[in-house]
């Protein structure tokens, strides 16, 4: 069941990315970005880290990406123009994107034991839910990046403040 | 069915739910159109529909019929997959909703070694979660239908929709927080069932002084669903119709029944949130096996019922009583006075618990 949601929703995540790359409206673009986040929240939550999924989707899918979308709407930006490109990125784009590929898969490949095996839903030692345990290592051994990260935040919001404000006369 | 295998008994029990709670709600729609009609009408001094049927029953069948058989336009301008995508997305969001929602008392039934519960599709322990998500989702067939159409009116209408929408989120979440703390849950039967005690007195609203979160949760509620007071997005007499302006057809009819799903849906998180979901208000007044064994599995889907007719009957008071808000008057609210509110509503609710418990 696993492996089979994993096929499905991994190849529709790719074919979510490529179609982003190819579609020449922005808005068709935004709506492949959207597909490419519901399939990972599908993954995450086939791994048993449910409340991961439906962060994904209410955050990206929901908040971000509809924002996207209404920037997009808002500006009626038009298609875009196809240009020829730089030759450079031509002649070393693909070869350069497999060997980035096949080099990090053989590092983690190789270094497998010493990188241990991903558990996104996190270990049930105490028979607590994803949640309570998310909640456990945010708030213990996670307290300063978590609240860092919400101060970052914090001044960004302030940033977008300033930048937003009109200026008096 | 003994040949079947547990899962596959799973999965046949899993669809025939799937199919009757579809049909219900679907019927349930049809007929809260026809009770606002009604309603609204005898608020405003006439009839209402009345010649379908006796007290006009039949109309949602006749406008059905009459939708069904409407020419299916398509605007010559109009974006064409996004344009025919968007009200599939806007009614399967707001169908699908309804799956995680108990509507009843847990009651299991077992066939081959499988307990399926009967009153709830499926019982998930992130089901709020899901709910907010699947919410959140719905708002693309909105803000797609406009700019796909083509048509300034319903550009403006799905902007304003999606701005409305994004904002009032906030408050709709925030305001379900204090719940989830005295829950410790985010499974909606964990939440019914913390409720259920004491009948009345240990709902959210009453006994869990959430009143406050309660009409945070209403109002964005109604903004969330794009009803009066907060029906900016088709506001008729300045936007036409809003981003359905150039719907027609069953186009048009599933923005309709998305609108009137998604009032379903969020009465009965209303109903499960604060309200006690499935459970008496009489609590233990009345004995546990009260009117023998069918009707202690059939009373409690009577009180959700009843509850969540009383909220789909203040929605439509609502739109019979208040003016529409003002754009700036509907962000400054959402903004300043219902999200500063929901966060002192946590703050003060977890204090309390901290306290307390």
């Amino acid at each position: 069941m696993q492996l089979a949601l994993f096929i499905i929703f991994g190849a529709l995540a790719v074919a979510g990315a490529l179609n982003l790359l190819l579609q020449r409206h922005p808005i068709n673009s935004a709506l492949s970005l959207v597909v490419v986040m519901m399939s990972l929240a599908v993954l995450y939550w086939s791994l048993g880290a449910e409340f991961l999924a439906a962060a994904q989707v209410i955050v990206y899918s929901g908040a971000i990406m509809v924002l996207f979308v209404f920037v997009i709407m808002l500006l009626n930006a038009g298609e875009e123009e196809r240009t020829k490109g730089s030759r450079a990125a031509y002649i070393v784009g693909i070869p350069g994107a497999a060997a980035i590929f096949c080099l990090l898969s053989f590092v983690f490949l190789s270094e497998q034991k010493a990188l241990g095996v991903a558990n996104l839903g996190g270990h049930l030692d105490n028979g607590l839910n994803n949640i309570a345990e998310i909640s456990q290592v945010l708030f213990t051994k996670q307290l300063l990046p978590f609240e860092v990260t919400s101060i970052l935040i914090l001044v960004a919001i302030l940033g977008a403040v300033v930048l937003a404000r009109k200026e008096e006369q | 069915m003994s040949h079947l295998s547990p899962f596959q008994t799973f999965l046949l029990l899993s669809i025939v739910k799937v199919i009757v709670v579809f049909v219900i709600t679907l019927t349930a729609v049809a007929y809260t159109v026809l009770l606002e009609r009604k309603v609204l009408g005898h608020m405003q001094n006439r009839w209402g529909p009345s010649r379908v049927g006796p007290f006009g029953l039949l109309q949602p069948l006749a406008d059905g019929i009459k939708l069904f058989l409407k020419e299916d336009l398509l605007p010559m301008a109009a974006e064409r997959p996004l344009f025919i995508i968007a009200p599939i997305i806007a009614l399967t969001c707001a169908l699908v909703s309804i799956a995680v929602v108990p509507f009843g008392a847990a009651h299991h039934i077992y066939a081959n070694g499988i307990g399926v519960d009967m009153f709830d599709i499926s019982n998930i322990n992130i089901g709020l979660l899901v709910i907010l998500g699947i919410t959140s989702i719905g708002v693309y067939g909105i803000a797609l239908s406009g700019w796909s159409s083509n048509n300034k009116f319903s550009l403006l209408g799905s902007l304003r929709a999606t701005s409305q929408v994004i904002s009032y989120e906030l408050a709709l979440g925030l305001s379900l927080v204090g719940v989830v703390l005295r829950a410790q849950s985010l499974s909606l039967r964990t939440i019914v069932d913390s409720q259920s005690a004491h009948g009345l007195l240990s709902w959210n609203f009453f006994g869990g002084f959430q009143f406050v979160a309660f009409f945070i949760y209403l109002m964005a509620a109604y903004a969330e669903t794009n009803r009066s007071p907060f029906d900016l997005p088709e506001a008729e007499s300045e936007l036409v119709a809003g981003y359905h302006t150039e719907y027609s057809s069953m186009k048009f009819a599933m923005f309709f029944m998305a609108e009137y799903a998604n009032m379903i849906t969020v009465s009965c998180v209303a109903t499960l949130m604060f309200f006690g979901g499935a459970s008496s208000p009489l609590g233990h007044l009345l004995p546990a096996n009260f009117g023998g064994a069918i009707l202690t599995v059939i009373f409690p889907v009577l009180w959700f019922v009843a509850k969540v007719f009383a909220f789909l009957l203040l929605y439509i008071w609502v739109r019979g009583t208040l003016p529409r808000f003002r754009y700036d008057q509907l962000m400054s609210f959402g903004w300043k006075f219902l999200l500063p509110l929901a966060m002192a509503n946590i703050i003060i609710t977890s204090l309390v618990l901290a306290l307390h418990g």
